[in-house]
């Protein structure tokens, strides 16, 4: 994981290099961002009138039930039993394949990085590079295991064998389901940034394409694209400009060879507007998914993607999973940064995301300020300004340290909601200034001075 | 059901607060219209020289093959030249001013998609042969829409893409591409836009970059001097 990041640092730089001003692109692509949000009902409104007007059906989900609802009685009304998906977190948030797997259909994950963490039966570990923890030999290991292919330590064989499975399955799909990286609202069309073409393929073969997308996807006019296309290619991947970026405005139009006959766009809320709601955080609406933020953030690079539990991980992760899903809940992952900043400062559209973390913490305490946790940091406190209590609680840490060894991880142990899922590192055996004193002292012997 | 109103209101509820402006004032004072910040993205070049210049070192850092030729004849030779290299047994393409005379003499059985062939057809083919709407230099990228260039599948399913444009079809940047697209199709945009920049890749093993994940391995585009 590390050679990888590192590797998109690299490329990343290089691409900045050849903007003609890239903090100047990104303050345009800040402020197209922020004009698509202050002014959501208007160009919401428009999005949905200019694809209806060319015989899309739009959906508007309040929550991620809604959305799943409408999506499996679309699926059920064709009869499909194929449905082939294209990269999506937003389907990832509302457990949609769950969903139509339960209802008898077969869902395949185009995406290959995607394709691998679901035969896995994992989450994604990033949500641009899924499958970036793997290394090859496991991915062929699960090749052999669930597709009965010969081993291999090719990358290139290995995107082959994915590749001729996919062809067949764009062939018998039903269904595809795709999401969105925008969606423009002057022209009511969405737009979909990726490299494989698997995109291309989900929404142009089937019969019927489904788009499921945030309500905060929105960007005014069609030209904006130019600025924003190139600005998520490279703070995503490094890349100027990703292999495909396709717009699409409806379904098959007169005229036109081919394309779905049918063609839908699920826009969901599912407690966005409880964000929007907030005029200080409101800003982190403004996000394009490029995955910047995890690819420079330590404590990402540390404990890697699936540690968050989230749909969307890394620094923006931590911001706006408490708004989505409750802040006492998510509250300890604004908690776990070390508020470098990295992330604010990688950020294309230049959301304040550290500063964001600094909000849910205060927002945390202030909700819930606990009696039992200001009174022991006023302990903390009275011994740690006090050099002999400091010294004092040495002592009776290691002598509880010792104490609670029988009872770590068990049933009585008092500290179990610490260790249920965390280590308790355990004290030091000499403390700093008994070790300092007593080189001190050596170092004076050696000297032949009077150790007094 | 929640339904478009509920949703809008919402929205529109949320946005009675005006935002933070310390929050606001983070991301800076920026040029809002996108003509204004053309000269903050990568040059496109601006004399038809420095494009080609600029597309042809974009392609070759995308492994994309760019080739030249003076006229129709030319671009009909190389087509044959690359039939018999490849193999062709039988190719797509669409009826058009570039293709069909490039491809009148090509000896191999051509699948047209104005004649809307079954998906598993146009699966089997070897190439599939369009035109495009437009060349863009400052990102070395292809414009095809639905509409213009064949349709959505014919530039993506076959394994190798061969692209025929003219020399002034050849832009410097990518909103010079969408303002022909407006110009063009006026408020009747085709329903399938997209902007190609190489050939179908992924880096999903271990970052190594493979040509050919779902889409074409091979991108070959040839530009004609008039």
């Amino acid at each position: 994981m590390q050679d990888a990041l590192h590797g998109y640092e690299n490329t990343r730089g290089g691409t900045e290099a050849t903007f003609g001003d890239f903090e100047q692109a990104r303050q345009t692509a800040a402020a197209i961002k922020w004009e698509a949000i202050e002014n959501l009902d208007t160009l919401l409104g428009e999005f949905a009138d200019k694809l209806e007007a060319r015989g899309t059906r739009v959906f508007w989900a309040g929550n991620g039930k809604e959305a799943v609802d409408y999506i499996l009685g679309v699926c059920k009304e064709h009869g499909a039993k194929n449905i082939i998906k294209s990269k999506c977190m937003t389907t990832e948030e509302i457990h949609l394949n769950p969903a139509l797997e339960a209802a008898g259909m077969q869902v395949v994950e185009s995406d290959l990085g995607e394709y691998i963490v679901q035969l896995r039966e994992e989450a994604p570990f990033h949500f641009v590079f899924p499958a970036m923890h793997l290394k090859r030999d496991r991915i062929s290991r699960i090749f052999e295991e669930k597709l009965g292919t010969e081993p291999s330590a090719d990358p290139e064989e290995l995107t082959m064998i994915a590749r001729g499975v996919m062809r067949q399955k764009y062939c018998e799909a039903d269904i595809g389901i795709s999401g969105a990286n925008f969606a423009v609202a002057d022209s009511g069309m969405i737009s979909i940034t990726e490299n494989e073409g698997n995109a291309r393929l989900t929404t142009s073969l089937p019969k019927v394409h489904i788009a499921v997308l945030g309500i905060e996807k929105v960007v005014p006019k069609l030209e904006d694209l130019s600025v924003m296309l190139q600005m998520l290619g490279t703070a995503g991947t490094g890349q100027w400009l990703t292999a495909y970026n396709s717009m699409i405005g409806g379904p098959r139009q007169p005229g036109e060879v081919d394309g779905p006959e049918e063609f839908h766009v699920v826009l969901l809320d599912n407690h966005r507007t409880k964000l929007l709601a907030d005029p200080e955080q409101r800003d982190a609406l403004r996000c394009i998914r490029c995955g910047a933020c995890l690819n420079v953030c330590p404590i990402f690079k540390n404990i890697g993607g699936h540690n968050y539990g989230t749909t969307y991980q890394g620094p923006i992760g931590s911001v706006i999973t408490p708004h989505l899903r409750g802040l006492q809940s998510y509250k300890h992952l604004s908690f776990s940064s070390s508020l470098c900043g990295a992330c604010s400062e990688t950020c294309p559209v230049k959301i304040d995301l550290h500063h964001h973390l600094m909000r849910n913490r205060r927002n945390a305490v202030q909700e819930k300020g606990g009696k039992m946790e200001r009174w022991m940091f006023g302990q903390f406190a009275k011994v740690m300004t006090h050099p002999k209590r400091y010294r004092g609680s040495e002592g009776l840490m290691r002598f509880g340290a010792k104490l609670w060894q029988p009872f770590k991880g068990r049933k009585l142990d008092p500290l179990k909601a610490w260790t249920a899922s965390r280590d308790l590192p355990a004290p030091a055996p000499k403390s700093f200034m008994k070790q300092w004193k007593e080189r001190e002292r050596e170092q004076a012997q050696e000297r032949g001075e009077d150790p007094s | 059901m929640s339904g478009r109103e509920e949703i809008l209101g919402r929205v529109r509820e949320a946005l009675s607060v005006p935002s933070h402006a310390g929050v606001k004032a983070v991301s800076g004072e920026g040029v809002r219209d996108v003509r204004e910040a053309r000269g903050f993205l990568p040059d496109g070049g601006s004399t038809t020289e420095a494009r080609l210049a600029k597309f042809r070192e974009l392609a070759a850092k995308l492994k994309a093959e760019v080739e030249l030729l003076p006229d129709l004849a030319a671009a009909g030779m190389y087509l044959a030249d690359l039939a018999k290299k490849e193999g062709w047994r039988q190719i797509a393409s669409h009826r058009h001013d570039l293709t069909n005379p490039a491809l009148e003499s090509l000896g191999v059985p051509i699948l047209w998609t104005d004649d809307e062939p079954s998906t598993a057809d146009l699966e089997k083919v070897e190439a599939g042969v369009t035109s495009c709407e437009a060349l863009i230099a400052q990102t070395g990228s292809v414009l095809v829409t639905g509409k213009g260039c064949g349709g959505r599948a014919l530039s993506v399913l076959p394994p190798h893409h061969v692209v025929m444009a003219t020399l002034d079809q050849l832009l410097p940047d990518m909103l010079a591409g969408f303002d022909l697209l407006r110009e063009r199709y006026r408020d009747q945009l085709p329903s399938f836009v997209s902007f190609i920049t190489g050939a179908s890749r992924t880096g999903d093993i271990e970052r190594i970059l493979v040509l050919g994940a779902h889409g074409p391995k091979r991108l070959t585009i040839l530009i004609l001097e008039n």
